[in-house]
């Protein structure tokens, strides 16, 4: 198979103050191929791509089209030079319908007006291109973030894309919608289309992709066909030795099937509720217990932890902590009483990302004393720099801007923010959405370390594995309702809970 | 060097300080007379002092992704207040008298901010609007204290304020200082510019952290009333009258341009108050430029803007960047005829 490459960079280098995010990288995408980016967090997938789209302009190397030189000098030029992008976080105008979010910036004029019927139609064709039965005049909003995900692909492949990058864009879709996105990838691969492929999902990497490239700390790894290397082998490519966190996890974390007896509930809700968010649902946890929390996407899992944090207001039930009763008003009564929430947006609503890492790690302990009781810089230097040793937080500079830190790190840095306030009932939401295996293993491996400390866990995730392995408890949540609290004592499976939430049946 | 925070607002400084040098060869020259500072460095600072009091409380409101437009009715109707309790009464000179006079135009600033930090935080209304609301009001408020006058005073203690000296440099000089020194203490020595720019930064995520946001954002909005008080006292002092007319006009544009010269983001979150004072020096030192070179009045204010946006590109890392990149890129091919972009068209076809 010696064809041209449709795009090829070679020895790529890009540097940000205090980070050297790609270090001579090479990388070449053929057409008609699936390719993957792998790398753990932090090892310049997400760099890679950035200067691919001509996000961040590289700081050498060269770049090659169709066997040609060129520079992508930003996402415009990237767009006519046929390299289209689809995040993570789908980039369209929820506001404008699915037509306008398809066309948006190329619309068809007539007369210099817009042509609004030429937009449907061809908005029409794009969607039916892709095998997707949707209503091209719907707001963008009205659909869900799996159908968003795909307007997203039909607007990329209707530009004429010889290059479609896929940034994680499963990571927040269930099943069918992975097989969905999956069928019109096949379909896009056989019309010669080039896709380059990121996910954390291992499973999905190797149903889908035809070779794969690994970076590790900014470098070329190597470039290997999916078929000659095992799952295994990716792992220990991906970062750098062999595989003993994992395996020594499932142990550990499940040293103690049997909730911790003897003391009384930390924290217990009852008929606590919220009308459009969740129903009112009973839920108690003890110190030292990790209660999960399964369901679909959508389910109603963070809704519910959000009324326990305040984050929301309940307008149903009662709260009690350490058997008295509260309300819990807002987030800052809630930390008042020792509880901690990192939630699963992390940008949005956890990080400021214009921040040093050092102050976004002591900003909830600050906040709790007040403008007028500052914490001493070496306080503060000693607090973080103890922490970011402790969870290997990359780069070990607390001084670094937050925003300039991969996933995986950021996640760390939200996660050091709430131990060092030494809260009795942490609420993770998925705290390992979007991060690589060493990473993920790290945190269930603290989640394990934590409760066997005393501290009351609520984990929220979408891996049922996960859950499997950390909780005591698992509460299970189907349309806004919890419909089941299954303690975790050795026969429940992973099954057992798809079943549960697949029939919404009481366990 | 030129990745410090303050490098590119002194270097423009310098620039337009120097630029002055070329009209006027004893530009940085300083003397004594009577007992007093003189030169026109001097009359910059003298002159700028209140500038630099107003972008100062703008650049806390700022932090927090707000704006205060209202601080120019602010400065008209401290002067008119202070004014008017000078005028009636019977000791115009006395200390005494102008420090009451002095006390009630900050009180009124603080029912002021507290009206905006109030609309601001409590009530939910956008910054812009309702501090809108004060600076068209606030406008009417100072005509109606001075009655449509213009209310001139003849009190010693008062005039020192904003024409006095003091150690042979100008009062406002002094007091300026003190009050930047005071805030740079209250914000850094504290927690409280932490916090401010994290609630600039991320609401939502200072709202799940657990700060008080509301009483931040009322604090800031009081604080930006009080600095425009000060400001307000200093201006009528230095002409020994109140005009509630056109003390102040304008002054809100640019304060925010001064804390924008600074390198404070209009969207909130990391400010540099140190910033803002340097930017508020190059709108003072344009404006002492426009009279030492002479620009014609008629066109003085296109002579601004254009100075300020030559000013504002200066600043922009993407400007620079692009100019840097274009240079290079002809320095490399010498000529201009091979660019990067056909092989671009030609792929994306």
């Amino acid at each position: 198979m010696l064809r041209q490459p449709v795009l090829e960079v070679h020895g790529i280098r890009k540097e940000f103050p205090g980070v050297l995010a790609l270090d001579g990288v090479d990388f070449r995408l053929f057409p008609g191929e699936v390719h993957a980016l792998m790398g753990e967090n932090g090892a310049g997938k997400s760099t890679l791509i950035k200067v691919l789209t001509g996000v961040h302009e590289s700081d050498g190397g060269r770049v090659l089209l169709a066997g040609r030189p060129a520079t992508i000098t930003g996402p415009l030029q990237a767009q006519q030079a046929g390299i289209s992008t689809v995040y993570q976080e789908v980039n369209l105008c929820p506001n404008l319908s699915v037509a306008e979010n398809i066309l948006i910036g190329r619309e068809p004029r007539r007369l210099g007006l817009v042509h609004w019927a030429e937009v449907r139609r061809r908005a029409a064709g794009a969607v039916a291109a892709l095998d997707l039965d949707l209503d091209v005049s719907m707001p963008l909003a009205d659909c869900s973030i799996a159908v968003q995900q795909l307007v997203a692909i039909a607007r990329a492949v209707d530009i004429d894309a010889k290059v479609l990058i896929l940034d994680e864009p499963t990571s927040s879709l269930d099943r069918d919608e992975v097989a969905q996105l999956f069928a019109v990838m096949r379909r896009l691969r056989e019309r010669g289309v080039a896709i380059l492929f990121v996910s954390h999902f291992l499973d999905q990497i190797y149903e889908i992709c035809d070779r794969m490239t690994i970076l590790r700390g900014g470098r070329l790894e190597g470039e290997y066909l999916t078929s000659e290397l095992s799952q295994r082998q990716l792992v220990a490519r991906m970062i750098g030795a062999e595989l003993q966190g994992l395996e020594g996890l499932s142990d550990s974390a499940r040293q103690q099937p049997a909730a911790p007896g003897g003391a009384g509930a930390f924290l217990r809700a009852t008929g606590l509720g919220r009308r459009g968010a969740v129903e009112p649902y009973d839920l108690s946890i003890r110190p030292g217990e990790v209660v999960g929390l399964a369901g679909l996407l959508g389910s109603g899992r963070t809704e519910a932890a959000r009324l326990l944090f305040g984050a929301d207001q309940a307008d149903a039930g009662t709260v009690r902590v350490d058997g008295e009763e509260t309300v819990l008003r807002n987030p800052r009564t809630a930390i008042g009483h020792g509880i901690a929430f990192c939630s699963e947006n992390r940008k949005t609503e956890g990080l400021v990302g214009e921040l040093t890492v050092r102050e976004n790690i002591v900003l909830a302990l600050q906040a709790a004393r007040g403008w007028t009781r500052p914490l001493g810089r070496s306080v503060q230097d000693e607090l973080a720099i103890r922490w970011i040793r402790a969870l290997d937080i990359r780069p070990n500079n607390p001084e670094a801007l937050v925003r300039n830190l991969s996933g995986g790190n950021q996640q760390k840095v939200l996660l050091a923010r709430w131990l060092i306030t030494d809260p009795r009932l942490l609420i993770l939401d998925e705290p390992t959405r979007g991060i690589d295996i060493g990473a993920k293993a790290e945190i269930q491996k603290l989640v394990a370390k934590l409760a066997g400390e005393g501290m009351a866990v609520l984990f929220i995730s979408a891996e049922l594995e996960e859950v499997l392995r950390l909780s005591h408890k698992v509460g299970i949540l189907r349309d806004h309702r919890m419909v089941a609290q299954l303690r975790n004592d050795g026969g429940l499976t992973s099954e057992l809970i798809m079943e549960t939430i697949a029939s919404g049946a009481q366990g | 060097m030129t990745k410090h925070r303050l490098f590119w607002p002194a270097a423009v400084l310098a620039a337009l300080l120097l630029a002055n040098v070329a009209f006027t060869p004893d530009f940085f020259a300083v003397r004594i007379k009577d007992g007093h500072l003189y030169g026109s460095l001097i009359d910059i600072l003298h002159f700028g002092a209140p500038l630099i009091l107003v972008a100062l409380g703008m650049t806390l409101v700022i932090a927090t992704g707000g704006i205060d437009l209202s601080v120019g009715s602010t400065v008209a109707i401290a002067g008119a207040l202070a004014c008017l309790h000078i005028s009636e009464s019977a000791d115009p000179g006395g200390l005494g008298t102008v420090l009451t006079a002095a006390g009630l135009a900050l009180l009124v600033a603080l029912v002021l901010g507290s009206v905006n930090g109030f609309l601001v935080s409590r009530v939910g209304v956008q910054p812009i609007i309702a501090t809108l609301i004060l600076m068209v009001a606030g406008r009417g408020v100072a005509q109606l204290v001075t009655d449509g006058q213009i209310i001139t005073v003849t009190s010693g203690p008062f005039q020192l304020i904003g024409g006095g000296y003091w150690l042979t440099v100008p009062f406002a000089v002094v007091l300026a200082a003190a009050m930047v020194l005071l805030t740079a203490l209250l914000t850094r020595s504290t927690a409280l510019g932490m916090l401010l720019e994290s609630v600039g930064g991320n609401p939502v995520a200072s709202r799940l952290v657990g700060i008080r946001a509301q009483r931040l954002i009322a604090l800031v909005y009081v604080f930006s009333a009080v600095c425009a008080a000060v400001a307000g006292l200093m201006i009528s002092s230095n002409v020994s009258a109140a005009d509630g007319n056109n003390a102040g006009l304008w002054i809100e544009l640019d304060a925010i341009l001064a804390v924008v010269i600074g390198g404070t983001s209009l969207a909130g979150g990391r400010f540099s108050l140190g910033g803002t004072v340097l930017g508020a020096l190059v709108i003072q030192t344009l404006a002492t430029t426009i009279y030492t070179i002479g620009v014609p009045p008629e066109t003085t204010l296109v002579f601004k803007a254009v100075v300020v946006i030559a000013v504002c590109l200066v600043q922009s890392p993407k400007f620079r960047a692009k100019l840097s990149h274009r240079r290079r890129s002809g320095a490399r091919r010498g000529s201009r005829s091979e660019s990067a972009a056909p092989a671009n068209l030609e792929v994306g076809r």
